[in-house]
């Protein structure tokens, strides 16, 4: 009953992007970024960044201080954001501030459950800011219900993630309870990690990709145009996000940061766009 | 109490893992698979006799069970009150109640067919108990501890080196505990096929508050009998130090449904609770997700967890393991504090009458002892779990005494 409440209200912003990339026969790129890394002032500028070199979703990270599932670079960026201090509601406040320029790219709130329950009415107030969706890292579905329809009221997406080590039968039941995408974990590990085997991706998500209709996006370990091309040729769209978190951890002027994001993501949008 | 008390039929968690709203699996979904194994093999295994006879066996003529039930009559004499039991875990082989869940956990790592085990450890004792078997089964094991943590226990870690096993500090957040559990996790998602992590408290998403609770549960299964045998009957009041709180479930699970017996846990209060320099989340805690579980919990009005406080080691860690979340919430189990002051108090008390050196966790326990025993009648018997012993804390004590050894 609360899947259908879920699958009642989806967001209008991701169900658009995805219906247009379809029409265009382009695949998504989904890039990500922790907020408040390394200061406040390199957020926004840093999202808009992003999305003129060609962004489709933008996935925001909230800093938490046991981020389990990420690795060393992220983990830094996470450490990063904390020392200056960050809050959810600042992050809100980032998001609510880049709507003020950009009402169409949706945006993707994601981190750990206990940042989320630390807040009193935290659909009703992301949803407020223009948040779009939220991907848990430590949260599967059998956990998920109570916050999935929570969100579902306030029109923003549950987004669940499938991992290698998921079975079918446990892959069938996530796609039931999905909103929004399907995150496809692309290797068993950590984010960054290297060694992603594309072959092996693409079969997996080209079966998992016959029994639904939502798209389904490959993320970790993503770094560079050509992995993300091969990638993208059995999914609907790929994730980007520690080698844009080295950008941030490497510069100390906002614009400069944001330059090279554009750059970055310019570089695999159109490896990207060359596969399509 | 709840009613579900009054019929004597306590059976958690359920079926996935809950305790009430307590406890369940928040984990990346890479793991979900290898936690529905270790579940699915650990409820075959308990059942299975030959498994029960190996472990039976393993802790029989390895670990030295069972531990003595030991009446501590000068500590008696001197405080005035209860009579004071103590239940000798400091005796198994690497000096605390940890092996009996390492045991139970790499036999399992064996049936599974995984040639590695991984570890987390705070105060070493974990850590050791995980090395000695991976030894003792030909298991690769690799424990991961803070990096404030290797400085602070030395000892400890050149003898996890000694019996092979790789120690691997850990340089992230807070350089203790809760951060090598977060690097265990990670090496565990990335290593998942051939390795199997064993969690070292009754922490963790399901099925490990259950397995670790059930391994550790001979400790009270023992004392139980050894009390009726002594005594002729059961204790007034049971008492353990809780971090993680493995070894306070291991007693107090075979007590829960002998309503006549008061079950304490005693938390690191560290400073003092009002100062908030503590480790005891029970008493100032709010209800929260962490390490795959969701508990009672320190962390700050962001969600994110706080740096804890205790100068022991092993209780020095934000979280507590859900069942006794559970407990406290339902009123079976309550849950008090000692400071460092007090543990330490405790700690020598218990040296100079009884010649026993406890671990700073274990004085927690008996710091509640010193506090309440001389309120109660002599007709009172309190149950101490002796979790472990102090051997490992001698530098730390030295140092607060202003000696140096080293």
């Amino acid at each position: 009953m609360i899947t259908a409440e879920a699958h009642a209200r989806p967001n209008t912003r991701i169900k658009r992007i995805f219906a247009q990339l379809k029409e265009q026969g382009r695949k998504a790129l989904i890039s990500f970024i922790t907020a408040g890394d390394p200061s406040p002032a390199f957020t926004v500028v840093g999202l808009h960044a992003l999305v003129a070199g060609g962004a489709d979703l933008l996935e925001l990270g909230i800093p938490f201080s046991d981020p389990e599932a990420e690795g060393p670079t992220i983990q830094a960026a996470n450490e990063r954001a904390l020392a200056g201090g960050i809050t959810l509601k600042q992050v809100l406040n980032m998001v609510a501030e880049f709507r003020q320029q950009d009402d169409q790219t949706p945006i993707i709130l994601m981190g750990y459950l206990n940042s989320v329950l630390a807040m009193q009415d935290f659909a009703t107030k992301a949803s407020y800011a223009g948040v779009d969706g939220l991907i848990m890292v430590n949260l599967p579905p059998e956990e998920g219900n109570e916050l999935q329809a929570q969100l579902a009221a306030c029109s923003m997406d549950l987004i669940y993630l499938i991992a290698p080590t998921t079975t079918e039968v446990r892959a069938a039941e996530i796609i039931s309870k999905a909103s929004g995408f399907i995150y496809y974990v692309s290797l068993k590990g950590i984010t960054g990690a290297g060694n992603v085997r594309t072959d092996e991706v693409g079969i997996r998500t080209n079966a998992l990709r016959a029994t639904t209709e939502i798209p389904l996006c490959v993320g970790f370990g993503i770094r560079d145009a050509q992995t993300a091309a091969a990638l993208s040729e059995q999914s609907d769209g790929v994730v980007v996000g520690s080698v844009l978190v080295e950008k941030m951890a490497a510069g100390s002027d906002p614009a400069v940061v944001s330059q090279s994001l554009q750059d970055t993501i310019a570089d695999i949008r159109q490896g990207l766009d060359q596969q399509s | 109490m709840s009613e579900a008390f009054e019929s004597n039929n306590y059976a958690q968690p359920t079926e996935d893992g809950h305790f009430g709203e307590f406890g369940g699996r928040f984990v990346a979904e890479t793991l979900t698979h290898a936690l529905d194994d270790f579940a699915a093999l650990y409820n075959q295994m308990k059942h299975d006799p030959e498994f029960k006879r190996e472990l039976h066996h393993d802790l029989t003529h390895y670990v030295g069970r069972p531990t003595p039930l030991y009446l501590a009559e000068r500590m008696t004499a001197e405080l005035g009150g209860a009579a004071i039991y103590l239940k000798r875990e400091d005796l198994n082989h690497t000096g605390a109640h940890k092996i009996c869940n390492t045991i139970g956990q790499a036999l399992l790592a064996k049936r599974m067919g995984k040639p590695r085990v991984i570890a987390e450890t705070g105060a070493g004792q974990h850590g050791v108990a995980t090395a000695t078997v991976a030894a003792r089964l030909g298991l690769e094991c690799d424990v991961y501890m803070g990096e404030e943590d290797v400085r602070r226990q030395s000892l400890n870690v050149y003898r996890m080196k000694l019996m092979g096993a790789r120690v691997i500090p850990v340089t992230s957040g807070s350089k203790t505990l809760k951060d090598a559990l977060n690097e265990a996790m990670r090496d565990w998602v990335t290593n998942v096929d051939n390795t199997h992590y064993i969690i070292g408290t009754v922490a963790g998403p399901h099925p490990y508050p259950m397995v670790v609770r059930d391994f550790a549960s001979i400790i009270g299964q023992e004392a139980r009998a050894q009390m009726l045998e002594q005594e002729g009957r059961l204790p007034s009041v049971v008492v353990a130090c809780v971090g993680g709180g493995s070894n306070a479930m291991g007693i107090f699970h075979p007590f829960i449904n002998d309503l006549e017996v008061d079950l304490v846990g005693v938390e690191a209060g560290g400073l003092g609770i009002d100062t908030g320099a503590h480790a005891a989340p029970l008493n100032n805690g709010k209800v929260g997700v962490l390490h795959g579980n969701r508990s009672y919990l320190m962390s700050d009005d962001d969600g994110q967890i706080m740096e804890t406080h205790s100068i022991s080691a092993g209780l020095d860690y934000p979280g507590v393991g859900p069942e006794h979340s559970y407990l406290k919430d339902i009123g079976r189990a309550t849950y008090s504090s000692a400071t460092d002051d007090e543990a330490m108090h405790a700690f020598r008390i218990l040296n100079q009458r009884e010649g026993i050196l406890p671990a700073l966790e274990t004085s927690h326990a008996l710091a509640w002892v010193v506090a309440n025993a001389p309120k109660m009648s002599k007709e009172d018997i309190i149950l101490v779990n002796l979790s472990g012993r102090g051997d490992k804390d001698i530098l730390t004590v030295a140092d607060i005494d202003g000696i140096t050894l080293i």
